[in-house]
């Protein structure tokens, strides 16, 4: 028997006290950054992108426990990834992966999955020949 | 592992007299303080001891005027609401601080909803009520003035007594939430001239469950919990006896250790400030300085480009146990109302904790917080892409403006300005 409590599950204390892909990727070929309006939290992906698939990602996060592990585990997620699989990514697979969140906490997902999407952005912007292919989901995302 | 308990403006340990003192009112002396039978008036005797003890300790007129309820919060709410309902019709305009507890604020808002207005004075960038502040606002309308004795956040101790004379002088009741306070400093509801004062023993080593208010007589006070004729018609309700007996052998425990008590954690705070302020860069002490105006209990802290959560748990997982007034940390997403009154910059109020001593902490306790916490920040600035945006020179600190770079807060707009996916 435990006697030790947590606030979060296991997974999600986990990819806190050890996140993954943590830090920046140098020359990444796609970096966002976004904030959440309601809490304040920052959330920085970078992406390597080649021959149309994320090869590699890494994030930087200033934010709470829950902030910080759903960095992590999109970071895991979305690796090996196509850019058009990548752009219909959701908070909540991160949520799944996670074995879940506070409801309080699932903005934090959210972050996550809009700083991904800033960086795949950010990808198209520099390589406009990638956005042909994937014009109509970047608009109906 | 060492293990850290820094959280005792939440709850303290209960003093083994006073679980001593409390345990045969639970099995041998179960009766109840309303019943005339042998039963009965044992714990009437007890009650009466308890009100004893709290009177003394606060320097009350009469154990008469000190009521038990179930919490602090009961008693906040009945001074708040009882006081404005008992003067209706005198007049619907009360006048708290800007920074008092929300079991006070919340309260006000409620009457606000039915038709009482309120002014909320504000305080200067270290948490203080101006008493000239207070006077100003208090109109012939105003039923009743509510400044805390010392916030729950930021350690600040407001001027009770000189509020207590604008109030005398004006002849409006006046309330002192003393919750943050009693059995930590010296607690005279004479000296402060205070009609009102709530008191709650479960921080200063007694039980939780039992909230202490004193009234004085010349306060006109309506009950807000309607039933029997329990103290004296202003709380119904059966009196949680065994939790009143503890609170009160924690009343006489700390009316007879508050130099001790002061003087120890006044040594570890010090300690504590000075160590944290030496070892961790961009760190900023909210509320006044230690000293005079200042609990010796409490710091309150912002630590620059982390956030409060995250330095809260890396504690919790090093055996440190601390509070966080950050957005994150609340259920409403909402930063502490205390750090916004103090004007602190959002992007502080986020990295901000916490720290409340107590009697059992040691000076080996606050070096080994220091040496960990250090540790913490940089892992966590390690995380942050602030910490590399300041190093960068993208963003500015608050609190040492090295003039390169825009302010957290704009950065954080603009990044938060962009359009949800």
């Amino acid at each position: 028997m435990s006697d030790t409590y947590t606030l979060y599950n296991p997974t999600v204390m986990d990819h806190f006290m050890n996140p993954r892909n943590m830090g920046d990727l140098k020359d990444a070929d796609g970096v966002g950054e976004v904030g959440a309006a309601a809490c304040g939290d920052i959330m920085k992906i970078s992406l390597r992108i080649k021959d149309g698939k994320i090869e590699d990602a890494r994030f930087k996060t200033f934010g709470c426990g829950s902030a910080i592990a759903s960095s992590s585990m999109a970071t895991e997620l979305i690796k090996g990834r196509t850019i058009e699989e990548a752009m219909s990514f959701t908070n909540q697979e991160v949520v799944s992966a996670l074995g879940g969140l506070p409801p309080v906490k699932i903005h934090c997902s959210v972050l996550a999955e809009e700083a991904l999407k800033a960086a795949l952005e950010d990808y198209i912007q520099r390589h406009p020949e990638a956005s042909a292919k994937n014009a109509a989901v970047s608009v109906a995302a | 592992m060492r293990n850290v308990y820094l959280d005792h403006q939440s709850a303290t340990p209960l003093l083994p007299e006073a679980f001593d003192a409390m345990r045969p009112y639970f099995t041998e002396y179960y009766g109840n303080a309303s019943s005339l039978h042998q039963q009965g008036l044992r714990v009437r005797e007890a009650l009466k001891k308890a009100r004893q003890q709290m009177a003394a300790l606060v320097n009350a007129e009469s154990e008469d005027d000190i009521f038990f309820a179930s919490d602090g919060t009961e008693c906040s709410n009945l001074a708040i609401k009882g006081v404005a309902y008992a003067n209706e019709r005198k007049g619907k305009h009360l006048v708290v601080s800007a920074t008092e507890h929300p079991s006070v604020m919340n309260s006000v808002e409620f009457l606000e909803k039915q038709g009482w207005t309120c002014t909320r004075v504000p305080v200067d960038p270290a948490g203080l009520v101006d008493p000239a502040a207070v006077a100003a606002a208090i109109t012939p309308q105003t039923v009743l003035v509510a400044v805390h004795h010392v916030n729950h956040d930021i350690g600040a101790i407001q001027k009770v007594a000189e509020i207590g004379r604008v109030c005398a002088e004006k002849g409006v009741p006046f309330y002192v939430d003393c919750e943050a306070s009693a059995g930590w400093l010296p607690v005279d509801v004479r000296k402060f001239g205070a009609s009102l004062a709530s008191f709650s023993p479960h921080r200063f080593y007694g039980p939780k469950g039992v909230g202490v208010l004193y009234r004085n007589k010349k306060a006109r006070l309506v009950s807000i919990i309607h039933g029997g004729v329990q103290e004296g018609g202003r709380r119904a309700g059966t009196e949680n006896i065994p939790a009143i007996v503890g609170a009160g052998v924690a009343a006489e425990v700390a009316a007879s250790r508050l130099d001790s008590r002061l003087a120890h954690a006044a040594a570890l705070q010090k300690r504590l400030w000075d160590g944290l302020s030496k070892q961790v860069p961009y760190i900023k002490l909210n509320g006044p300085l230690p000293g005079p105006d200042r609990i010796p209990t409490n710091l309150n802290i912002s630590t620059e480009f982390i956030e409060g959560e995250g330095q809260l748990l890396l504690c919790d997982l090093n055996g440190i146990a601390v509070a966080s007034g950050s957005s994150c940390v609340s259920k409403s997403l909402k930063i502490s109302h205390v750090l916004s009154a103090i004007g602190l910059d959002h992007a502080l109020a986020q990295g901000n904790l916490i720290l409340t001593l107590g009697d059992a902490n040691t000076a080996e306790d606050m070096d080994y917080v220091v040496e960990t916490f250090a540790r913490i920040v940089e892992k966590l600035r390690g995380m942050s892409p602030m910490w590399d945006e300041f190093q960068r020179g993208v963003i500015d600190s608050v609190i040492a403006p090295t003039g390169r770079g825009k302010s957290f807060s704009q950065h954080a707009a603009e990044v938060s300005g962009k359009p949800a996916h």
